[in-house]
């Protein structure tokens, strides 16, 4: 009997996790940490709609509905969807190309509690004063008058959760370009694994420009500095210039790791190999390198000038080409394929035409002219909720379903889940396909109210009862994890019966070394090669030898936990006294931390080979 | 790279060719250090000689600095070795977003 493998009580658990470098845990504390903000967003989401439900409503105050929609951007991208993926990475991508953790399992664990603790930091800024409230966008024209703590609270809160991010996206790199099995080459990734490895590409390129950006914002704000006032000669646009450097590639951070688990489930449940996957390698890889020529569609009418409006328009149109290819590919992969329309398949079938709605939209607001009349007005808020949840959340909820036994060792319960996706997609083009005609006829986004009788009425209220759907959706899946969880029923290797990559060649929850023996990889989707060949199993690659593994460490939680209360230092450092000892507190304990992280030896230790030939049952054979 | 692991007790690592590497490996080094020392002096001359106008001597400390940096990521960073093509992609990636921002704030901000 394996020694590992022990009941353990409810504080070590928690212990474990706050402690814990292994990729599959740091995944489960990504999906609830992000579920967790994703339930807070659409909360702000739902408070939104309310608002705007009958014209000249009052359920909220206008300074308030500023807070409300200036969190719900925030909370979604940064604070949901981006850990939401990240949970997904973790998860399985090192599963896919055959490793036993991430490169650096301890920076993996720091990434994460840095990340928690800047979304903690952000969200108690309900509870100090008031939340930020110049948009997700904070311009700077907008974010330097605001009166309170709140754009503080966004600055420095997004500057702790961004570093995380940053760090995570390195790890993966690292671990893409030296960690794959044997005969894993390049091009014989799951594109899963080749969209996480642009998307951490295009995270190390783009948040630097985020990390100025906030730091001039910081400096102005709480150290006194001029960068952005245009009285001493400062310059707002330089904000959104660095603010969209990011927040376009941004956009392509979020989408392509959903088109990768679009790629994995089509494949799958179509029961191909994935139509063209050379051109949809290359595709990903064109979209993340155009992501960064772009960014100042989001300001055409900024006043740059005909010239750089056109060869930014231009542009953003050719990145049509790289997604049409994708479409294609996908539709190609389905067809003549013997397809199983579970509830994965069902996100990704519906994606299709939601996502193609919101880049036909995209395509309009490409051409710069146009754009003048589409320029923040719904339209606009309707076309990046289509990319967004058409895109990203349907990714989401698919990949919730379809990796969720190799998570956790369950299967959720495919009918509830079919409900959840029925509801969830009414809803979804219910609030926001009118939304697009409800800026054509001129209703300007981020507005707090409207008057009756001008023709909106009708298309809000329908807007607020496909919110609703999307509620009751949520709800769903909720009570889904919670009966799936409590029934506790374990599944095999592959429980989905067509899974084509590693992660479906060992158990679910895969051993926490993942592997016993490195798989050897013979070709795209390596599983599926074995099974046509009669085998049930990854043939080794190496022989069974003892297996090094990193040790546990709270040092990634104090290093996070030190820069949270600097935090707060330098957010009341001029309001009193005690806010410099504060931050020097703070950034005392992260230093110490990491002192006592570089001085201290840890080897980590070994799994041996005698443990692990006694583990049969718990299989984890390559 | 190169000068790793003569002692792996390897034996198909062959000794001389490894010192024969080394050294041409270290001439390379030298040559390329005392460049570098060269060039950091003709820096210091176009700016101390006084005659030159600031319309040359800025573009020219910038060509200088360029040259500065290749010498320093391929001969004293290793990267004209085999196995750094995974760093020089992202290296030059970089480089490229970080050019375009500069030449978009040049033309568009501070036009």
């Amino acid at each position: 009997m394996s020694t590992y493998a022990q009941k353990k009580g409810f504080g070590a658990t928690v212990w474990d996790y706050l402690t814990t470098v292994d990729h599959k845990k740091i995944a489960i504390l990504y999906l609830i940490a992000g579920g967790l903000f994703f339930v807070l967003g659409g909360l702000e989401a739902m408070f939104i709609r309310i608002q705007l439900a009958v014209p000249n409503n009052d359920f909220v105050s206008a300074g308030l509905y500023n807070e409300i929609l200036t969190m719900h951007g925030t909370t979604m991208i940064f604070l949901a969807a981006m850990p939401l993926l990240f949970a997904f990475m973790n998860a399985i991508m090192p599963l896919q190309i055959g490793a036993r953790d991430v490169a650096f399992p301890f920076v993996n664990a720091l990434g994460f509690w840095l990340f928690f603790f800047g979304g903690i930091f952000l969200n108690l800024s309900w509870f100090l004063g008031g939340a930020p409230d110049a948009g997700w966008t904070s311009y700077a024209s907008l974010s330097m008058a605001s009166e309170g703590h709140g754009i503080d609270f966004y600055a420095l809160g997004l500057q702790i959760s961004g570093a995380g991010t940053l760090m995570g996206g390195i790890n993966f790199l690292v671990t893409i370009i030296n960690m794959r099995a044997p005969g894993m080459t390049y091009m014989r990734m799951p594109l899963f694994t080749w969209s996480t490895f642009v998307a951490s590409a295009l995270i190390l390129f783009a948040f630097p420009p985020l990390t100025v950006g906030l730091f001039l914002l910081i400096f102005d704000r709480m150290f006194g500095s001029n960068f952005f006032d245009v009285a001493n000669g400062g310059n707002t646009v330089i904000w959104e210039h660095l603010f969209w450097i990011f927040g376009h590639p941004e956009v392509y951070i979020l989408v392509l790791p959903a088109f990768g688990i679009f790629s994995e489930i089509f494949a799958t449940f179509s029961r191909k190999r994935l139509f063209g996957y050379s051109s949809m390698v290359f595709a990903t890889v064109l979209i993340g390198f155009l992501g960064f020529m772009v960014w100042a569609h989001h300001m055409f009418t900024t006043g740059l000038g005909p010239i750089a409006n056109a060869i930014f328009a231009v542009a953003t149109m050719a990145i049509a080409v790289p997604t049409g290819i994708k479409i294609f590919n996908w539709l190609f992969t389905m067809w003549g394929g013997s397809i199983k329309f579970t509830t994965p398949m069902l996100y990704a079938v519906a994606f299709i035409p939601s996502f193609v709605g919101g880049g036909v939209t995209g395509v309009m607001l490409a051409s710069a002219a146009a754009d003048y009349q589409y320029h923040d007005s719904y339209f606009v808020v309707a076309h990046f909720h289509y990319v967004i949840v058409g895109g990203v959340v349907f990714g989401l909820l698919a990949a919730t379903h379809f990796y969720w036994p190799k998570m956790f060792g369950t299967m959720l319960n495919e009918t509830l889940g079919k409900i959840t996706f029925w509801l969830f997609l009414i809803g979804f083009h219910l609030t926001f396909f009118i939304q697009h005609f409800l800026g054509l006829m001129g209703m300007p986004r981020r507005i707090f109210t409207f008057l009756p009788n001008q023709g909106l009425d009708a298309g809000n209220l329908i807007s607020t009862v496909g919110a609703f759907f999307m509620a009751i959706a949520t709800l769903i899946l909720l009570y889904n994890i919670v009966v799936t969880s409590v029934k506790n029923e374990k599944v095999g290797n592959d429980p989905w019966e067509d899974g084509r990559t590693l992660e479906w060649a060992i158990p679910s929850p895969p051993p926490f070394y993942n592997f016993k023996q490195l798989p050897l990889v013979r070709g795209l989707d390596p599983l599926w090669i074995e099974k046509m060949e009669g085998k049930k199993t990854m043939t080794p690659a190496e022989p069974l030898g003892d297996i090094h593994m990193p040790n546990n460490s709270f040092t990634p939680f104090m290093i996070s936990l030190g820069l949270f209360v600097a935090a707060f230092g330098a957010l009341y450092r001029e309001d009193y006294h005690w806010g410099v000892m504060v931050l020097i507190a703070g950034l005392g304990i992260t230093l110490l931390s990491m002192f006592v992280r570089s001085v201290k030896d840890d080897h980590g230790f070994h799994i041996h080979k005698e443990d692990l030939l006694n583990d049969d049952d718990k299989g984890g054979k390559a | 790279m190169a000068s790793e692991q003569t002692h792996s007790g390897n034996p198909k690592v062959d000794i001389e060719y490894r010192k024969k590497k080394s050294a041409e490996e270290m001439r390379y080094q030298i040559v390329s250090f005392s460049m570098m020392i060269f060039l950091t002096l003709v820096a210091f001359i176009a700016v101390g000689y006084g005659d030159f106008s600031a319309w040359f001597i800025v573009p020219f400390i910038l060509l200088l600095a360029i040259v500065q940096v290749v010498f320093q990521l391929y001969y004293f960073m290793h990267m004209s070795h085999k196995g750094h093509e995974a760093p020089a992609l992202f290296l030059y990636s970089g480089l490229l977003v970080g050019l375009i921002t500069i030449l978009t704030f040049m033309t568009i901000i501070w036009w």
